[in-house]
């Protein structure tokens, strides 16, 4: 079933279209890339859609309520989830704290101004570590993590919230290869077995044909193809798009297909 | 009204906004190339009005004539300029990288520097300087006398903008500099000589503050007064004009100099408030003044209390400070438990900024404000409606958090140094009110009379009545840290971005932060009222929210108890060292600079690594 629906989402700087008749849906459980090259309108989107800019015109729909001009606390709320491209954690508390946080918000708690947030949510903040493989670093501060960590604890921090739909900017910028593959792996299982939409957008090509299910292709704000993977691989005016990066679009090597 | 009277009103507040201009265009530009607030910036102009007013005379005994002022003049602003060399070079260069606390409070401490020596250099009394050979008339302007050094003045603004601008657009310094201004970073991995760009930024800064200083020396005598009012004037003007914009900064001092001139007429008595209303309006409308951009912070900008697990026994070492803290008055005499009872009120006003500065990384410069909302409300309440000091410290509690509600309502939507400015602004709105409504605030003698109860009244019983209000509220204020609210102020602080996603009103947390904080220091100052029978403006200055910065730092921002430990060394040090000496500014300067250099954990930091560090 549609869990997002975007409908004809308009935004302009100054001069610069940097998006245009943006037109497209995420179902639930679905795994939806959008590419495209720099400056393509990429990031403009997902800001529009995870709160952080308003549009000049058009809707966003989330199980079909209205949240064009949500803020980023208002979309939370609905179930809306995110990460960062680059991974934003609350580097002065453990890993379990974050989490536990995130827990706390989630249930109205934050302004409570007496028992200690410490002992709050503590084993939920555990067991959604324990999702992402964390949960032998519950008690380590985030600054003392390794990136790729610090990726999977923000990926639990944007479970914490029950998410409907996730948003990954980048999810993988800044990982070495092999942490790459293991994290949307990670990412594509939970969302398939809880179904949640996800929603990211990506410059490594083996991320994007390796795990969406469909790719979407912008180009100075218009989006100029989608389909499944192969669809868009053969798609002539993306490969115009990538000329000169052709190989980008290649079929991974010793990778199938999630 | 008499349209002679207005033109020349007009004139004079043009010749004001050209003074200010060449002073605020100096800060301005050492901003936007190093980031750093200068606040020594004052202390360089009050140099070089020094100078001037000391060099001057002896040059025109030489050979009098313009040619010979004006070159004491330019020879001034020199000196200075070398002298901000000095600066560059033996502190500045050394704090690039700090966070912005620590390089406000650094350049502090050369404030605290400077009003020291240059009592030693120049003397205590003020210096007139000459008028300006030739310029002795005055001029007739619709039959009103217009000084005619005035006129020059109001021509060396525009003068100094253009030749700033031919130095910026036309010189490869120039381009440098306006490159720095826009990224540091990228003008740094293009192979720039940095070094020599910060120094010579600083000396082009140096040089502005002191011919700002210089060219006032026919107009007012050099005062050890200069340095704290004109920064907090050049302050209004950059940030209004936009933090490292030189056109910012000259709309910016005409406007102010014009509502200088005309705000006399409206509120004779309350320049500064309204100089400081207009930037609280434009910054409410544009978060970064005129021509201001947004600052991008990153995450190493915010220093503070993290997580550590519960130190073991902490419920004993409870008791024993409590039993401690009970037991002082029987092995203490009456001037000990003076000084024990101040150093407890000092703890609680400091305690109350870590809740902003430590734990929500909301840096204010001007905790002071609610710390001295405290102390007059509850001397307003004892003078004017005659209540019991049991009545007189929750009124001032409660005038404080209100005015924390207020000040925080305008300065939680921004960040960074618009927000310590801003801080720094509501204090100074503050003091000037305090200072200038003489009627009801009693002006610079401030309100005498108020004292305590007679249960409380006499030095044991009021000790214990500080140092247990102290002990409940400090809990009380860490019980919050640890809650809820006080991690959720910490999220936004590590990460305003992953605050929101989550869902937590960051404003609105902040907000609340204020007020609690602001209640705390306004508890604190309402102590401090009764403990000395009197309040005064100073109590609202910009030197007592630099103490609780100090002890802030001191102690060490990383920890929770830094505060308390940072209040006791400060005040103990003062009592000690101040019957000592003269030059105790001098010396607390120097510390505050080392403690920055060397010691940038604190006292209670420090010790804490060298213990984790051991086991």
């Amino acid at each position: 079933m549609t869990l997002l629906t975007v409908d004809d989402l308009h935004k302009s700087f100054g001069g610069v279209m940097a998006a245009r008749d943006v037109t497209f849906t995420v179902a639930s459980g679905e795994m939806l890339a959008v590419i495209g090259p720099n400056g393509a309108g990429k990031s403009t989107v997902f800001n529009m859609v995870g709160g952080q800019l308003t549009p000049d015109r058009g809707k966003v729909l989330l199980d079909g309520q209205d949240i064009t001009r949500a803020s980023p606390q208002k979309r939370f709320r609905r179930g809306v989830g995110r990460t960062f491209q680059v991974a934003q954690t609350f580097l002065s508390m453990s890993a379990a704290e974050n989490v536990q946080m995130a827990l706390i918000s989630c249930n109205r708690q934050s302004n409570g101004l007496w028992a200690p947030a410490r002992d709050r949510h503590r084993d939920k903040a555990v067991e959604l570590l324990s999702r992402v493989g964390m949960e032998e670093a519950a008690d380590t501060p985030c600054s003392a993590l390794a990136y790729g960590d610090v990726k999977r604890v923000e990926l639990a921090i944007a479970l914490a919230g029950q998410p409907k739909l996730l948003l990954m900017d980048e999810p993988t910028a800044g990982m070495a290869p092999r942490e790459r593959a293991t994290l949307m792996d990670l990412t594509a299982s939970i969302a398939e077995s809880q179904g949640i939409g996800v929603l990211f957008t990506e410059h490594d090509m083996d991320v994007v044909f390796g795990h969406a299910a469909r790719v979407l292709v912008l180009l100075r704000g218009q989006i100029i193809a989608s389909g499944t993977p192969d669809e868009v691989r053969r798609d002539e005016q993306v490969k115009r798009a990538y000329l000169g990066d052709e190989h980008a679009l290649e079929r991974p090597k010793g990778m199938t297909p999630a | 009204m008499d349209p002679a009277f207005l033109a020349v009103q007009a004139l004079s507040g043009l010749s004001s906004a050209s003074s200010l201009f060449i002073t605020a265009c100096g800060l301005t530009i050492v901003f936007g190339v190093t980031r750093i607030v200068n606040f020594a910036h004052g202390s360089l102009y009050m140099i070089g009005a020094y100078t001037a007013a000391t060099l001057v005379p002896q040059l025109l005994e030489l050979s009098f004539g313009p040619v010979t002022f004006w070159a004491g003049i330019l020879a001034s602003a020199i000196i200075v300029g070398l002298i901000g060399v000095i600066i560059e070079v033996l502190l500045l260069r050394r704090i690039y990288g700090a966070p912005e606390l620590f390089q406000l409070l650094a350049t502090f401490g050369i404030v605290l520097v400077v009003q020291d020596l240059v009592v030693q250099v120049f003397g205590p009394q003020d210096i007139l300087g000459p008028r300006a050979p030739g310029l002795r008339a005055p001029v007739e302007i619709l039959g009103r006398r217009f000084p005619s050094y005035e006129l020059v003045l109001i021509a060396a603004g525009p003068i100094v903008l253009g030749l700033v601008w031919l130095l910026l657009r036309k010189t490869r310094f120039g381009v440098l500099v306006r490159a720095a201004t826009q990224d540091r970073d990228m003008v740094a991995s293009l192979g720039v000589n940095q070094a020599l760009l910060f120094t010579g930024t600083l000396f082009l800064g140096a040089f502005l503050a002191g011919l700002g200083g210089a060219l006032q020396i026919p107009r007012v005598s050099a005062n050890t007064g200069m340095d704290l009012s004109i920064i907090a004037e050049a302050f209004v003007v950059t940030v209004v004009g936009g933090m490292g914009s030189v056109p910012g900064a000259f709309l910016a001092a005409l406007v102010i100099g014009q509502l200088q001139a005309f705000g006399i007429l409206i509120f004779p008595k309350s320049t500064l408030v309204v100089v400081f209303l207009l930037m609280a309006v434009v910054l409410a409308i544009r978060p970064h003044g005129f021509f201001g951009r947004a600052e991008i912070i990153g995450g190493s900008h915010a220093v503070g209390i993290a997580s550590r697990s519960p130190l073991p026994g902490r419920g004993f070492i409870l008791l024993v400070v409590i039993g401690i803290l009970a037991a002082f008055p029987l092995a203490a005499d009456a001037y000990l438990l003076k000084v024990a009872t101040e150093i407890l009120i000092f703890a609680l006003f400091a305690f109350s900024l870590q809740l902003l500065i430590g734990v929500g990384g909301v840096v204010s410069f001007g905790h002071a404000a609610f710390f001295g909302l405290g102390a007059y409300g509850a001397a307003l309440g004892v003078k004017w409606y005659g209540v019991s000091m049991e009545a007189a410290l929750p009124l001032g509690l409660a005038l404080a958090a209100l005015g924390a509600g207020l000040v925080g309502a305008f300065v939680v939507r921004l960040s960074g140094i618009y927000l310590a400015m801003m801080t720094l602004a509501a204090a100074q709105i503050l003091y000037a009110v305090a200072f200038q409504w003489v009627e009801v605030t009693g002006g610079d003698n401030g309100i005498v009379g108020v004292w305590p109860s007679s249960w409380a009244s006499g030095p044991i019983p009021y000790y214990l009545l500080t140092a247990a209000l102290t002990v409940v509220t400090v809990l009380l204020l860490k019980r919050i840290i640890e809650a809820p609210f006080g991690y959720a102020l910490r999220a936004a602080r590590d990460s305003e971005a992953r605050a929101e996603a989550i869902g937590l009103k960051v404003r609105q947390h902040r907000w609340l932060a204020f007020m609690i904080a602001g209640a705390a220091a306004g508890l604190a100052g309402g102590l401090y009222a009764f403990s000395r029978g009197s309040v005064d403006p100073s109590l609202l200055g910009i030197s007592t929210s630099v103490d609780a910065l100090t002890m802030l730092l001191l102690g060490g921002i990383q920890t929770v108890m830094g505060p308390l430990v940072g209040a006791a060394a400060l005040h103990g040090l003062r009592d000690w060292i101040m019957p000592l000496t003269s030059l105790w500014r001098l010396l607390l300067g120097l510390s505050i600079i080392a403690m920055v250099l060397i010691f940038p954990r604190g006292l209670v930091g420090t010790v804490r690594d060298w213990w984790g560090a051991r086991a």
